[in-house]
């Protein structure tokens, strides 16, 4: 729990916005911070990474504003090196910012703040899969009793009951990518965070997954940021689509996707509302990958 | 026709070494009626598969040594080799019979194999160690790494009358030699294992809340098991290689002694059956720590 609190407290070490709020240990004095309003799960102010490369810095984000809904799924597009995943690394407390401030719910008792999915296999090879599906409950101090319970409904859910005493080397990607999004499931976190969890399975298994994704979502209703390059998956899965700016990262738009849930993209597909925002989606990134696409030099 | 040919091309057991493509012709040239059509056939099936290629393996494993041997023993009995140096295979096993029948052989394999089990433990046990410590403390690993890479390449021979004088002329100096060449190659690989860990796992561990005692416990170490077996197989090895040179001087008993004192007396028979014992020895060693691996490591990849 101590280390927990270190790893928000690391997330808001900014240019001194919000001292009196670092200074207050407790998760739950955190929540209490007039900085977050009601109905927002994540907001973060004035966002900026910048990556020392030695010679020169590079900035990945610039001055980044948002505000994430409570219980929202929010789909993150932009062209490639636009700070994406930068920008949930950070949420995530894998990268400090440097500058600007994150504020986030605090989760209720010992849950974790954050987990994510990532894009690469990223199972541990090492463990069953049941112990993988398990590792953040048991890092969170969860008995083991209490644990294979959770554990055993999960891999229900993503079909994965029969695998459970199997090591990740016995099963195909995109099973493996499956343990993974299970994983994060069971930790059940306050805010998840999926890094283009299905960007390397094939067509066929990225349809089967976004599926069961929806269909576990649908009973949390989790706040979820989805990085994917997909337009169409942004439609499918998401409440709002966040269009990214080219290098350096910024919010170009918010987009609100008002077809109801569930959706099925077979039947999306001819949808005019569907259509619509495809195109309003492509000609907002289009536009970013063409300006990414003048902006790149030879690499020296 | 058509039909034929697609099942035998799903036949699993035509091996990739042949392309089906080169040896048949590619077209029929001016077979009367029809169009000509470009024939793709799978290979014929040779049978066996997968299982007749391990039965191959074990066959010529079992044939290549037995060859040199009969090699060897005409080689030796056409005078083509002088049977005074190199003896022959049938006048080796004339003395190791006798000699593994009397008990003799036995008590020098106790001898030498609880040498090499304790130098092996002394040495692989504070290598692993110190591998991992240095592996996870980049402060610890620069400290130590200068003092490693300089004394590494220090030829263990080279440093036994320096072990005799510290270590006198009893069962400590062996024990040491084996270990100081099996601790090195511990060490080097259980860095490296943890070095080489994939950084997505640190995330992943860091994500999900991880302290830094969960870290060692669920990544570090058992990432590292497959480097760190590596380097206990490698020292295995190397314990072999040394039992003969702790044995060289100042013991009584041992396999690697029975080499040194059957030369002094230039009995071959007697030195080649120590050597085949060795050989032996070693293989089964391998073997055991093989299969300690497989319990140890079950996620290990084939």
């Amino acid at each position: 729990m101590e280390g927990k609190v270190d790893a928000v407290l690391k997330r808001r070490t900014d240019a001194g916005m919000d001292r009196v709020a670092v200074g207050e240990r407790s998760a739950v004095g955190w929540s209490r911070s007039p900085a977050l309003p009601p109905g927002v799960s994540v907001k973060i102010s004035g966002l900026t990474k910048e990556f020392d490369m030695g010679d020169r810095s590079v900035v990945a984000i610039d001055r980044l504003d948002l505000a994430v809904r409570d219980g929202e799924f929010l789909c993150i597009v932009g062209p490639s090196g636009c700070g994406k995943t930068t920008l949930i690394r950070t949420i995530a407390g894998l990268e400090t910012q440097t500058n600007g401030t994150i504020w986030m719910k605090p989760p209720a008792n010992r849950r974790p703040l954050t987990a994510m999915v990532f894009q690469t296999d990223s199972v541990f090879p090492w463990m069953t899969v049941e112990d993988n599906v398990g590792y953040g409950l048991k890092m969170q101090g969860v008995s083991k009793s209490d644990r294979d319970a959770k554990v055993q409904s999960l891999l229900r859910v993503t079909g994965l009951e029969k695998f459970g005493k199997s090591y990740p080397h016995q099963l195909s990607g995109g099973m493996r990518q499956r343990v993974n999004v299970a994983r994060a499931f069971a930790a059940d976190p306050e805010i998840l965070l999926m890094d283009e969890p299905f960007g390397l399975l094939d067509e066929q298994n990225r349809m089967i997954l976004q599926k069961e994704l929806m269909d576990i979502w649908r009973e949390s209703r989790k706040t979820t940021l989805f990085i994917t390059h997909s337009v169409d998956e942004a439609i499918l899965l998401g409440d709002r689509i966040l269009v990214m700016t080219a290098h350096p990262g910024r919010v170009k738009e918010i987009i609100d996707i008002d077809i109801p849930r569930p959706r099925d993209l077979i039947t999306l597909r001819g949808d005019a509302r569907f259509i619509s925002l495809y195109k309003q989606v492509w000609a907002l990134l289009s536009e970013e990958v063409l300006r990414s696409r003048a902006q790149e030099t030879p690499h020296s | 026709m058509n039909d034929t040919n697609r099942e035998r091309q799903k036949n699993p057991s035509g091996l990739r070494s042949q392309s089906p493509r080169e040896d048949r012709p590619r077209g029929d040239a001016g077979a009367g009626g029809g169009r000509d059509a470009i024939v793709i056939e799978a290979p014929p099936d040779k049978g066996g598969g997968n299982w007749g290629r391990r039965a191959f393996g074990r066959t010529v494993a079992f044939l290549s040594p037995s060859l040199l041997l009969v090699v060897w023993e005409l080689l030796a009995r056409w005078g083509a080799i002088d049977e005074r140096l190199f003896s022959r295979p049938s006048l080796i096993l004339g003395t190791l019979l006798p000699l593994l029948r009397s008990g003799e052989l036995l008590s020098h394999i106790a001898v030498s194999l609880q040498r090499i089990v304790l130098g092996f433990l002394a040495g692989a046990a504070p290598g692993v160690i110190l591998g991992l410590s240095m592996g996870l403390f980049p402060p610890l690993r620069a400290w130590l790494m200068p003092l490693v890479s300089s004394t590494f390449p220090i030829p263990k021979l080279a440093i036994m009358p320096l072990i005799l004088i510290v270590f006198g002329l009893g069962e400590a100096s062996k024990v040491f030699t084996i270990g100081i060449g099996v601790f090195y190659l511990v060490l080097i690989n259980s860095m490296t294992g943890v070095l080489s860990i994939e950084p997505i796992y640190l995330d992943v561990a860091k994500t999900f809340g991880a302290s830094k005692k969960d870290f060692y416990l669920t990544v570090a170490i058992p990432g590292s098991l497959p480097m760190i077996f590596a380097g206990l197989k490698l020292g295995m090895g190397t314990a072999l290689l040394l039992i003969v040179a702790a044995e060289m001087s100042a013991a009584q008993a041992g396999v690697g002694w029975m080499v040194w004192r059957a030369y002094d007396m230039f009995d071959i028979e007697r030195m080649f059956s120590a050597l085949l014992t060795l050989a032996v020895l070693g293989y089964l060693l391998a073997i055991l720590l093989e299969t300690i691996e497989r319990k140890v490591i079950p996620w290990k990849e084939k």
